[in-house]
């Protein structure tokens, strides 16, 4: 018993949270700080010759390619897995919610190589590939390949726990009023799951942008081609130009930056309307 | 009306209901009586097509539906929860059955407001249609629930577990506002409830089920004056079990005589008011089983520790095989 009761927690309160800022600062804050510093260390100039170069054009537009095909073929893959998962009861549906972590778990090198074995000069499909005189393998469509199979789980993974706590009320209520099954998911079940699904988007987006591990193994690394912002940035740095490197990365950065940004923003209009539900 | 023949249906090992008969009048108000898990709901969600039955038919005014899905059954359908659509306004939520009719069966805007605003009157709403479902109270909600239901005009209204969400208070006024609504519209219902007094106090008849099977169908009235099974007798209504010579007996806490040469004798062990009664615990002399009887209030209160003497009356016996043996026993 004691007559203060919040007087015992104030010393490890004050450790906790000073513990927690110095780390945050250390691990989080100032390596961030460090990659514009370094970007801009030249001066703006530099900062924006080291952009103006053909092959980091090239990086980025890949790289927006690249997000924009995985980012909408997962968003389709997350709401359909989602649907299925929370909606239906069929056999296997343990395995699919356990394979959807998958790329989580594995390290991304491997999922890179996954596609070499099967894509690959020498892989299952190689002899089949070179005979039809398709690039897979140190090409945009492997590139793609690895970006989808590494940001798949971001939206469902959002969505599952959502749709499970919102049941089957609502779209049993809608088709027991006549809608059809399109219907009711485009005026019920999108409605319900829209800022969840949303805030997935984001995440799937930065990591299609920012992965690098299995991306790697599969580009083969040719400037000007199969080079996304992630590469460019270790090519550049590994030729010592700090400059280029950093402005890049900074530009990476940015975009964390921005994404943090929209999902703060989510998760605020997110909370609001998960307080108002019931 | 409705024509429900040998309904079977299992969850996977699980058996939900064994073979279930039942008809219902055109107009009737039908209240399905059950613990959880008695299979109540399933047969509600079979009814309404939202649920397929392994086994058996089911028809609807004449017409076997039982292969069609519950967007051609023409039927309403009231969540426990509401299940109204939070992003959508309320008058929005009342239209939606009539919004989502496409080709010849479109429905013109100024003909959906209209029938949302003339339902919201019913479900004496009016004024409400621009809120959102969050700004209502649970009772409102669920009217708003009822007036969706409605707007498409069923031929059949099935509510599940309708006031099961709802505190004490709203509860008791929202079921005597949907006994008259149901006076006067005359609409075919049937309710899913646990709570025996909501069944009693609303339906034409009442269908108690057990383990995926119905005991007993009947009256309000009959099937608390004269149930049929030692589950009814125990489910519906408070009922003291005492083991007899004949088997087990059943009797109503109010339905006992005292007497000072009663057959049974309790030990009283509580008192306290319920309403114009004592009521009055304890263990009988004895067999020690545990007992309650009410007294009416304008006698004493009996003391703790005194013994009551009294004889069951109207009592019912019930052999091992759950029979009932005939002869009032007082």
């Amino acid at each position: 018993m004691s007559l203060h009761p919040t007087s015992e927690g104030t010393v490890a309160r004050v450790v906790l949270i000073t513990l927690s800022l110095a780390f945050l600062g250390f691990f989080v804050l100032l390596p961030l700080l460090a990659v514009f510093s370094e970007a801009l260390a030249q001066g703006a100039g530099p900062f924006l010759d080291a952009l103006h170069t053909p092959d980091a054009f090239a990086a980025i537009r890949l790289t927006l390619i690249i997000a924009a095909i995985a980012v909408p073929l997962n968003m389709v893959f997350g709401v359909a897995a989602s649907w299925a998962i929370t909606k239906f009861q069929f056999p296997g549906k343990a395995l699919l919610i356990t394979l959807i972590d998958l790329p989580f778990s594995v390290s991304p090198v491997v999922s890179g190589l996954i596609f070499v074995l099967l894509f690959g000069a020498n892989g299952l499909f190689g002899a089949w590939l070179a005979e039809h005189d398709l690039k897979i393998i140190f090409a945009v469509p492997g590139i793609v390949l690895a970006t989808v199979f590494i940001t798949f789980p971001f939206v469902a993974r959002e969505l599952i726990p959502l749709m499970l706590e919102q049941g089957k009320d609502d779209e049993e209520a809608a088709i027991s009023l006549g809608a059809s099954g399109w219907q009711t998911f485009w005026h019920v079940t999108l409605p319900n799951i829209r800022w969840g699904l949303l805030y997935g988007v984001l995440l799937c987006n930065a990591r299609a942008m920012g992965e690098f591990g299995a991306v790697s193994v599969v580009s083969g690394h040719i400037r000007g081609e199969t080079n996304t912002m992630p590469l460019h940035v270790e090519i550049l740095y590994n030729e010592y130009d700090f400059v280029g490197a950093f402005a890049v990365a900074s530009l990476l950065a940015l975009l964390a930056l921005v994404t943090l940004v929209a999902k703060t923003v989510l998760e605020w209009r997110f909370g609001l309307h998960a307080g108002a539900r019931h | 009306m409705i024509h429900l023949r040998g309904i079977t249906k299992r969850f996977g090992q699980y058996p939900a209901l064994h073979g279930i008969d039942l008809d219902v009048a055109p107009g009737e108000f039908i209240a399905l009586l059950g613990p959880s898990g008695s299979g109540k709901t399933t047969l509600l969600r079979i009814i309404a097509g939202l649920e397929f039955q392994d086994a058996g038919t089911v028809q609807l005014g004449g017409e076997d539906v039982s292969t069609l899905p519950v967007a051609a059954r023409n039927v309403g359908f009231v969540f426990q929860h509401y299940a109204l659509f939070r992003h959508m306004t309320v008058a929005e939520n009342v239209a939606f059955g009539l919004s989502v009719r496409r080709g010849k069966a479109r429905v013109a805007k100024a003909v959906r407001q209209a029938r949302a605003e003339e339902l919201l009157g019913l479900v004496q709403l009016e004024g409400l249609g621009s809120r959102y479902p969050a700004q209502l109270s649970g009772g409102q909600r669920q009217r708003v629930a009822l007036a969706r239901a409605l707007a498409i005009e069923p031929r059949l209204l099935l509510l599940d577990e309708p006031f099961g969400a709802l505190d004490a208070k709203v509860r008791k006024d929202l079921r005597r506002w949907l006994r008259d609504l149901h006076k006067q519209m005359g609409l075919t219902s049937i309710f899913v409830t646990h709570d025996q007094e909501e069944a009693l106090e609303l339906a034409d008849r009442v269908v108690v089920m057990n383990q995926g099977r119905i005991e007993q169908i009947g009256a309000p009235d009959a099937v608390y004056m004269n149930p049929e099974t030692p589950f009814v007798s125990h489910f519906v209504g408070e009922t003291n079990r005492i083991a007899g010579p004949a088997g087990e007996i059943h009797f109503r806490p109010h339905e006992i005589a005292i007497a000072a040469d009663g057959a049974e004798a309790l030990l009283v062990d509580n008192v306290f008011r319920k309403g114009a009664v004592w009521r009055v615990e304890g263990l009988l002399e004895g067999s020690r089983q545990f007992v309650e009887l009410d007294l009416p209030s304008t006698l004493a209160a009996p003391r703790l520790g005194e013994t009551i003497r009294f004889n069951p009356h109207r009592a019912r016996i019930f052999n091992a095989d759950g029979e009932q043996s005939k002869g009032d026993q007082s």
